[in-house]
Parts: C-alpha cells; structure tokens; sequence
C-alpha cells in the first residue's frame, strides 16, 4: 500500500512570489466589486440626471428620489407590505406545487418508460405553448385568485417535469448496474442512486423555478387581481404613477434576490 | 472432480461455475446479433481464470449471465450445479470504473450492498471497517470518493464487493481506468488478496499480460459470436512451486511463451 492520498498545499512559507501572486488576485477582486458599484451609481446618477435636465420627460421614465418618495409613500400607506405578502405567497405556493407535483410526474416517468414514450410528445408541446397565451382563459376558468396561482403553477411545472426527467435518465448507467449487480430492484435504484445522484438537478431546476414562479405570478395579477405587485404595476401605469410602477419593479428585482440566495444556501448546505 | 461424503458413497461435486452449451442473442431495432456461441466451460472452487478476446466477442455477456442480470437465449449457466435465477450476494461484481457514489463516504459506499439486501447493519458495518482498513482506507473510512486517489478508490470498491462476503469475484476489467503504474501494484495487490481468501475469480480483460499474470487459467474468446477458442493452462514451475504474485509472475520465464502463443491466437481468424 505505497500510495497515498493526492498532495494538499504546502503549508510552509510562502515565496515572494506567491505572495505577489495573492496581492493581485485580492487586487482584481476589488477592481471587480468597484466595477460594479460605478456602474449602478452612473445607471443612477442618469436616471436621475437627465429627467431634471429636461432631456428626458419625467412622467415617462420618473427619477430615483421620486422612487424613493414613491416608496416611502406607499409603505406610509401601509399597503406595501400587504402587496409585497400577496405576490410573495402566491409565488411560494405555486413554486412548491410545480416542484412537488414536477417531481411525482418526473419519477412515474422513470419508472414506467412506456408511460414516458406515449406522454413525450404531449410534454413537448406543452412546454413549447407559451403559458402566458393561456392566461385568458385560466381567468374564466378559474376567477381571478385561481387563474394567478394556475398560470404560475404551469409555467414552472413543464419545466420541472423536463428538466428532472432528462436529469434522472441520464443517471451514471454504471451506477445503475452496479446498484443491480447488488441485487437493486428498480425502487431501490429509483431511492439509492437516481435521487441521491440528482441533487445537483434538484438544485438547478429550483433556480429555474424561482425566476418561473415569479413571471407566472406577476403575470396572472396583471390579468386581473386585486392586490400583489403586479396590481401595484399595473394600477401604478393606469394613474400614470411611474414612480410607484418602478418602486414594484426595484422591490421584485429584491425579491427574487433575496430568493435565489436563499436557494444558492439551501445548495450549499444540501451539497455538503 | 469425486470426493467422499459422510455415508462413504462417491458423490458429484459440480464444478463452481458451468456454462452448458451457452447461447445469447441481443435484439435491437437494427437487427439480432448472437453475441455468445455454444459456450461450455467451467471454473473451479478457488480457480482464477481469465477471459481474453478482442472487443464484441461476449466477455463482458458472460459476467452478467453469471451475474444474473441476464439470462441465456439457450443452455444453461450453473453456479454449484444450480441454473442462475438472478443477482446473488454470492456473486460479487467489480466493473471498469469504480462506480462509487460520490455523495456517499468510502464506509457508507461499502455499506450499500448489505442496505439494498437489508441485511444486519451493525455487522455489517464493522465488517465493512474492517474490510477497508485492511485494504489500507482505514484513515478514508469518512471521506468521499473524490478525494482518493484513483487505486485507492478501486480499493474501496473491492471493499465494498467483499463487504457482501461473497464467494464468486467477476471482474470486468477493473483496473482498465487506471494509470499504468498503479494498474499493476493494484492488479498484484488484489490478486493477492482474493487468493488469500480463497475466492473464485472470472476475470475479463483485453490485456493479455494482466490474464496471464493474475490467472491460473486463460481463456481465449473468437469474435462475434463469441465461442470459446481454446483454454490454457498457466504455470511458473521457474519460479517456485508455489504460484507467485502476479508482478514476479511477469518476470518469469514461461510469460513470454504464453505471451507469444495467445496473442498469436487472438490475431489469427478462422
């Protein structure tokens, strides 16, 4: 047994040159994150400039103090965050159920390769038809508390079904034999190797999901609703109010943020 | 083979493995192929035997009829006079690749045999400890496979074969992923360890020196369909009468002979 485990770093001192090496790489880190900031301070400094200069006219495009007004306005009013509650419950709930209802349908594929043949070309087509055309009809269906949650819910789902599906066949064969050689039944493989060896599937298609749910639902409050930062949007353009239409605009891009970091955690900590 | 039972009477003993007179079509859309032909040999309890051919003439169909993940179109294979009905945790399997599960540690990989087969998990885990620490992971038994080298790694998935305690070892070109210099030092040291314990070994391989080194017999497959062309004994009387390990095996003599008259057959189409 001569071998040994690869070579970690050395842990003794480090050379001239690997310490220059290191004051560059933090170097660059700081040009990137300075980058950054100078680039959303000038987007600022012109949105907020050319409005006051007369280039632009301020009821099409407002300026971000009138934002921030626009903001404090209606958190005064406090509707905001009866707003920002509505669209963010009908996201989770419409997140969950495509991922939940995604993956039974995704594993009932695996298992049954003759369901999966005869379904194909109808999953194809569904994921193909733009949702959004459906939108209309959901409404008459489904009023407009049902038509906002069946939109979202069937933007994400195809998606979810596709994307498990392809991650789940194209589990390592060799696995799969090996899970068989040791005498694996097809749930035991389904349970032992082709979910475990799909996290990373799991993963990507939640982050997809998330950016999904929340088009869907912005665009079933458009339709019709009563509250939700859609309704915000909407009502907001209606009443030529720009400032509280971009108030909802910058309070989503928040939102689905602060999602897509908490997913990114939820990764880290299930990766592990 | 005769031995006495305890009543006196001469009685059969079946030889380990049998194929009887073995055939096996694949269907596909493109067509049939007749993969295995009228195959019959057998292997002894104990006996390393080696299958050489070149590629597509059923090497690797023998080892999953043996297996049991396939059954044979016609003929008979026999484990202990006994037709194979399916996988078996008498039958241990090593393919290529190590194929361990990287979101599992090197213990719990080892443990995943003793889990689908619902077996007593507390022995079977200091089992499974004791396996791997004598292979030399006894230090890796928590970490995940990528951080192993690669002959460590095919160490494990020895160990997790041998955690199944089975007594039939197939293996489908195991060390065919790994460097040169690591695929012989793991070809002698699993070679040693599977004599030592006394198992039976099939091992399918297109390296006509890593057969013979390892085998007490070779042999050798015709292509498509794959029959059996002939069968051949190994020896090293020059060097001792005890069987050497597979490196002092490449040193010996008789190598290049076996070598020589192998690779001929192999070239040479009838």
């Amino acid at each position: 047994m001569t071998e040994t485990a690869p070579p970690e770093a050395t842990a003794a001192t480090p050379s001239v040159a690997y310490r220059n090496w290191i004051e560059r790489q933090a170097r660059n880190r700081r040009k990137v994150q300075v980058g950054r900031v100078l680039i959303l301070l000038a987007f600022l400094a012109l949105w907020e400039a050319a409005p006051r200069a007369g280039l632009v006219n301020p009821m099409l495009t407002s300026y971000p103090t009138a934002v921030w007004d626009g903001f404090l306005e209606l958190l005064a009013q406090g509707s905001l965050g009866l707003h920002i509650g509505v669209t963010l419950l009908e996201v989770v709930i419409s997140f969950a159920v495509a991922m939940i209802l995604g993956t039974v349908v995704a594993i009932c594929l695996w298992l049954s390769p003759m369901l999966e043949k005869i379904l194909d070309p109808f999953l194809v087509v569904a994921n193909a038809l733009p949702k959004i055309a459906l939108v209309p009809i959901f409404y008459i269906w489904l009023g407009p508390e049902g038509s906002i949650y069946a939109v979202a819910i069937a933007v994400a789902l195809f998606i979810t079904i596709l994307m498990l599906y392809t991650g789940f066949s194209q589990t390592d064969p060799n696995k799969i034999k090996l899970a068989r050689t040791l005498g694996a039944g097809k749930r035991q493989i389904l349970t032992k190797v082709v979910l475990p060896g799909n996290v990373h599937t799991f993963m990507a298609t939640l982050k997809a999901n998330v950016g999904l749910s929340l088009v869907g639902v912005i665009v079933g409050e458009f339709q019709a609703s009563k509250a939700g930062l859609g309704y915000l949007i909407v009502y907001g353009s209606q009443i030529f109010r720009m400032d509280m239409v971009m108030a909802a605009i910058v309070i989503l891009s928040l939102i689905s943020v602060a999602i897509y970091l908490l997913v990114q955690k939820a990764e880290g900590w299930l990766m592990r | 083979m005769t031995t006495h039972d305890t009543s006196g009477r001469h009685k059969e003993v079946p030889p380990k493995v049998e194929f009887r007179k073995v055939n096996l079509h694949y269907f596909s859309d493109e067509g049939e192929t007749h993969a295995v032909k009228d195959m019959s040999f057998s292997v002894g309890r104990g006996e390393f035997v080696s299958i050489v051919g070149q590629s597509g003439c059923g090497k690797s169909t023998l080892l999953s009829l043996l297996s049991g993940l396939m059954k044979p179109t016609s003929g008979q294979v026999l484990i202990d006079g006994k037709p194979v009905a399916g996988p078996s945790p008498q039958v241990g399997f090593m393919l290529q690749q190590d194929t361990l599960f990287e979101w599992r540690t090197i213990l719990e990989n080892a443990l995943l045999g003793p889990e689908i087969r619902g077996m007593d998990m507390g022995a079977a885990r200091q089992r499974a400890e004791r396996i791997l620490t004598s292979y030399g992971l006894g230090q890796f038994l928590h970490h995940k496979p990528p951080q192993l080298s690669g002959g460590m790694r095919q160490r494990a998935a020895l160990g997790r074969t041998m955690c199944m305690e089975p007594d039939i070892l197939l293996l489908d070109e195991p060390f065919s992923a790994l460097d040169f210099q690591t695929r012989l030092s793991i070809a002698e040291e699993i070679g040693e360890i599977i004599r030592r314990e006394g198992k039976t070994a099939i091992l399918v391989t297109h390296d006509i020196p890593e057969a013979i080194a390892l085998a007490d017999r070779v042999v050798v497959l015709s292509p498509r369909p794959g029959r059996l062309k002939s069968i051949h004994e190994i020896g090293f009387p020059s060097a001792g009468p005890a069987r050497p390990g597979s490196m002092a095996a490449r040193e010996a003599e008789e190598f290049r002979d076996y070598y020589h008259t192998i690779w001929t057959e192999m070239e040479t189409h009838d």
